[in-house]
């Protein structure tokens, strides 16, 4: 089930919030929605969702405007919102129960078990939400968005404040729930989106900075790779030289060189066996291409340019 | 909209809002019925439950908005009215189904009640001799009050993150609805003309019509009026104040 944003603006008094956002996200595929704090990602977030209107443009769900068809699409989305909202009072179970009841599900008990099982409550499902752990009251709130098996699911910063542990675990499960659903989820930690992220959709102030493949976007804002070879001993800088695809080679020390090719070669292997025609012992080799980290600083920060 | 209505009602028997308040109502009311000799139907002339119904409307007054400060409140300062709102109901389904578990609260409360008319069956001269009319009606008027108060009480709990404020709110609200029109029109531009009018604003008025026993449609149609209209401006607060 596609998700199709088109020419989406948000204002706010004077202010634009979300400023003529438009992508597309298809079954199967984790988008990623990467941005600096205030960026107007849980804004756009409530506007899929339909909890806020859009000033502007139109969001579409399996076919359906989220504006002029508000109850199909609740059906058809899992939400958990930003700060995951949960009732404290309330037993796992309880919670559970009472949202499965918002939806037409054949046997609530038994998808409410399955579901706890699923999501890894089960050692803690006896007990109240207030008294989780922060991962647990995550899982929670990821239970409770995926109760109903929606199609799309659209998670609002769902890993903030876990420690590393939970971390892992609670990454391991929207990796998962997203081989089946098409799903987007908000963050401002850039290793997630290298760990999750199929596409990445960075914005600014509401604005669109890019929105790609991973991949493409490395190789976008990295007009070359860089290859750092280390030898023992003496080495045929010449012959390195004459490899395809290579652009140049730097010496940046007496036994270490720098080979520089265009984004997305993977010259590795070729230096190797050369080294081996020449009798070249390789000692290290690793090969840069410039982090999301700087992608991300570049595209929407002003600290490092 | 029944999703809301039962969780409402589980929720007040868990967190004890609902067992303090069926306990304050009948403890107070069965210590002025009688105890306390002022009050009490014992000490009385008459096989009556007038005191009753003079006095649960000031009862409802602070109980009616303790049952439904929380109701809009706490979904707003917890965060999970964003999540309510995102499942596959809408504002009013959500108000109304609140709405009933108070109204259903406040009819609990008035069950038990019922068996001070067995009292007062067995206290008349001769035995039997009630005016179940005026009894029918006034318990109509009662659960109407109360259901109008718990609609104000709606109102006042959508405007606020805060329980207090929205006690504070639904209290005042609740007072002047009751009491207000008939002080107002007191004032000397309404006074000798408009008086009448004036009163029939307030909520006093038509308890006190619905009492006499013989229900008019006047009566019935302005306390569902008055729950209409404040249900519909807490839509109109939920949907436009606090999405935007």
């Amino acid at each position: 089930m596609s998700v199709r944003v088109d020419g989406l603006t948000k204002i706010y008094g004077e202010q634009k919030a979300i400023d003529k956002l438009s992508f597309q996200v298809e079954k199967g595929q984790i988008l990623g929605f990467l941005g600096p704090n205030g960026a107007g990602k849980s804004t756009t977030m409530k506007i899929l969702t339909g909890y806020l209107p859009p000033t502007e443009g139109s969001v579409e769900i399996g076919g359906f405007d989220v504006q002029a068809n508000p109850k199909e699409i609740r059906r058809l989305i899992g939400y958990l919102p930003e700060n995951n909202p949960l009732y404290g009072d309330l037993y796992i179970k309880e919670y559970l129960h009472f949202v499965a009841g918002f939806y037409p599900i054949k046997n609530p008990s038994a998808r409410v078990s399955e579901v706890i099982d699923l999501i890894g409550l089960t050692p803690e499902k006896h007990k109240k939400i207030g008294a989780l752990s922060k991962g647990y009251k995550q899982r929670v709130g990821l239970a409770q968005a995926i109760i109903h098996d929606p199609q799309v699911l659209i998670l609002d910063e769902p890993t903030t404040g876990l420690d590393p542990n939970q971390l892992v675990e609670i990454r391991s499960l929207i990796k998962a729930l997203g081989k089946e659903k098409t799903l987007i989820f908000s963050t401002h930690i850039m290793q997630e989106v290298t760990a999750l992220c199929d596409r990445v959709l960075i914005i600014k102030d509401g604005k669109m900075q890019a929105n790609d493949t991973l991949q493409n976007l490395q190789s976008t804002f990295q007009g070359e790779w860089v290859t750092t070879v280390t030898f023992q001993g003496t080495f045929t800088l010449d012959h390195f030289k004459k490899i395809q695809d290579v652009q140049r080679i730097r010496q940046i020390h007496t036994d270490t060189i720098q080979v520089i090719t265009a984004p997305g070669i993977d010259v590795r292997p070729l230096l190797f066996k050369q080294a081996v025609k020449d009798d070249n012992i390789i000692i290290g080799m690793q090969q840069d291409r410039r982090s999301v980290e700087e992608i991300f600083q570049k595209l929407t920060g002003s600290d490092i340019q | 909209m029944w999703v809301i209505y039962k969780k409402e009602l589980t929720t007040f028997f868990n967190n004890l809002t609902g067992y303090l308040v069926l306990g304050v109502f009948l403890t107070v009311m069965g210590l002025f019925l009688f105890v306390f000799p002022e009050t009490s139907l014992l000490e009385s002339n008459f096989a009556s439950l007038e005191p009753f119904f003079e006095m649960a409307p000031s009862l409802f007054l602070f109980l009616v908005p303790a049952i439904t400060m929380r109701l809009l409140a706490e979904e707003r300062q917890l965060g999970t009215l964003a999540l309510l709102l995102t499942k596959p109901i809408d504002e009013m389904g959500l108000i109304i189904g609140k709405f009933l578990a108070a109204v259903t609260l406040l009819l609990l409360a008035l069950v038990p009640t019922l068996f001070y008319n067995i009292t007062l069956y067995f206290l008349g001269s001769p035995v039997g001799n009630l005016d179940s009319g005026a009894i029918m009606g006034s318990y109509l008027g009662l659960l109407l009050l109360g259901s109008a108060f718990a609609s104000i009480g709606m109102l006042a709990s959508s405007l606020t993150e805060s329980q207090i404020v929205a006690f504070v709110l639904a209290v005042t609200g609740c007072f002047l609805f009751f009491y207000g029109f008939y002080f107002l029109s007191g004032l000397p531009v309404f006074f000798g003309k408009w008086d009448a009018l004036v009163q029939q604003f307030g909520m006093d008025y038509h308890y006190h019509a619905l009492s006499k026993g013989a229900p008019d449609t006047r009566d019935l149609i302005y306390f569902l009026s008055v729950m209409a209209i404040f249900l519909l401006i807490t839509r109109f607060v939920l949907q436009y104040r606090i999405r935007s």
